[in-house]
């Protein structure tokens, strides 16, 4: 085995392009080095990503905020701007881990993990987050929910690094929220999760609205028919019953024994309630 | 076998070693460095047993290579007392009897110091919450919390 700590983004892509065997990115570790332990992965080449120049930075743009790939979960908490802006994603980057974790888990780490139960995941689906993704044929920007594919794969190429996580600036009276439901009250994986990201226009009423469940699909489900339910309405009680039922509707869940297809599709519905309400409010919303 | 070479500073000292690829700082600190006070509980991040302090920032070091600790500051539990004076966690841990086995001592006293750090006025709740990371299976938590409790107050008065 190899271990590198390239500079530049194109030396690491280039070292990942080239290596003969399998290479793992190293950011936080808290997956990676679970798998090598446990024997599930082996690589022959590691490419630690966190020297290459301004992966560890959050940078705020004139667009928005652009998130490194080796920015550990701990530091969202602290940017005031960002938690102001996208309190739901922070919050949810905030779920991951313990605090040993949060100083060095990553939201890219959480997304190409490709984890049904990621809980950063259906948070930055319903921000409308954008990946952005070096590899040898140049630079490309994609959907955060294009990333993952199945349980454990990823939709990215041999020798492609996510360099960061792209949120939108955002615009006035809007607000994001997510809740997850674990048997415990920390330090557990989602059996059932929640983002919903909202727009309001100056009456209060819902302009536009995403809706995102993990942890009841193989992948994270952008829902639109449950935004469909939102957009136009005050979050009124007939309102918040319709999502409910989209929702548990649009689950695929699996048994197993952290929850039931049935436990699961009615949590779901309660979850996107609750973060509905959450993100309305935080919208400015009464 | 040669090894990759690290420069780093662990409780204030520059410090160099060679490690393998493929090797925890965990294992560093406890095989070649014979900073045996941090200790591997599970190796994979769940029980907070090995938490050491890396750039300010609370890790397990179980989950962090050998390789990566180049230039970078390590704080152990080794660094905690000034020489035979105990940091006031380490006299409250013991003043409480906040320990019976002792394997999670050092990660709780690592883990308790960066909490109150950081927010040098906790409440009970946000002293369970910041140390959920760590696990000990002997005490039931509550002298630690006690404990933990009682420093803070002698600190702020420092």
């Amino acid at each position: 085995m190899r271990y590198i700590r390239p500079l530049s983004i194109e030396d690491a892509v280039g070292q990942l392009a080239g290596s003969a065997g399998a290479a793992a990115i190293l950011a936080g570790g808290s997956d990676l080095l679970v798998r090598m332990k446990g024997g599930f992965a082996e690589p022959e080449l590691i490419v630690d990503i966190k020297a290459i120049d301004g992966l560890s930075e959050i940078r705020e743009t004139a667009e928005g905020f652009s998130i490194g790939a080796a920015v550990p979960c701990a530091v969202l908490g602290e940017n005031i701007a960002l938690k102001k802006a996208w309190p739901g994603v922070v919050e949810a980057a905030k779920l991951i881990g313990s605090k040993q974790v949060q100083g060095r888990c990553t939201i890219v780490g959480n997304l190409c993990n490709a984890s049904p139960a990621a809980d950063s995941v259906p948070a930055l689906v319903a921000a409308g987050a954008r990946a952005s993704v070096v590899g040898p044929a140049g630079r490309r920007t994609i959907p955060v929910q294009s990333v993952p594919t199945a349980p454990g794969k990823t939709s990215l190429a041999k020798g492609e690094i996510i360099e960061a996580i792209l949120l939108d600036k955002r615009e006035p009276r809007s607000g994001d929220a997510y809740l997850r439901f674990i048997p415990r009250t920390e330090m557990d994986i989602a059996v059932v999760s929640a983002g919903v990201n909202l727009t309001l226009d100056e009456h209060g009423v819902v302009k536009s609205a995403r809706v995102a469940l993990g942890a009841v699909a193989a992948t994270v489900l952008l829902v639109e028919e449950a935004a469909e339910v939102l957009v136009g309405s005050r979050l009124d009680e007939a309102t918040l019953e319709r999502l409910a039922k989209v929702c548990a509707g649009a689950c695929r869940p699996i048994d197993d024994k952290r929850g039931t297809i049935e436990f699961r599709r009615k949590v779901a519905g309660v979850l996107a309630q609750r973060a509905a309400t959450s993100a309305y409010a935080r919208a400015g919303g009464k | 076998m040669a090894g990759i070479a690290v420069s780093t500073t662990i409780n204030g000292d520059a410090v160099e070693y060679l490690c393998q690829p493929d090797e925890t700082l965990l294992d560093v600190l406890r095989d070649r460095l014979g900073l045996t006070g941090a200790k591997e509980g599970c190796g994979t991040g769940d029980c907070g047993a090995c938490s050491i302090i890396l750039d300010d920032r609370l890790v397990c070091s179980c989950l962090v290579l050998g390789a990566e600790a180049e230039g970078r500051r390590v704080e152990t539990i080794e660094g905690m007392a000034h020489g035979d004076t105990l940091h006031p966690l380490q006299q409250k841990f013991l003043e409480h009897a906040a320990l019976q086995c002792g394997i999670c001592t050092p990660g709780f006293l690592i883990a308790a110091k960066d909490l109150l750090a950081k927010n040098p006025d906790p409440t009970e709740e946000e002293i369970r919450f910041g140390l959920a990371g760590n696990l000990c299976r002997c005490t039931g938590y509550d002298k630690i919390v006690r404990a933990v409790q009682d420093a803070a107050i002698v600190m702020k008065g420092a």
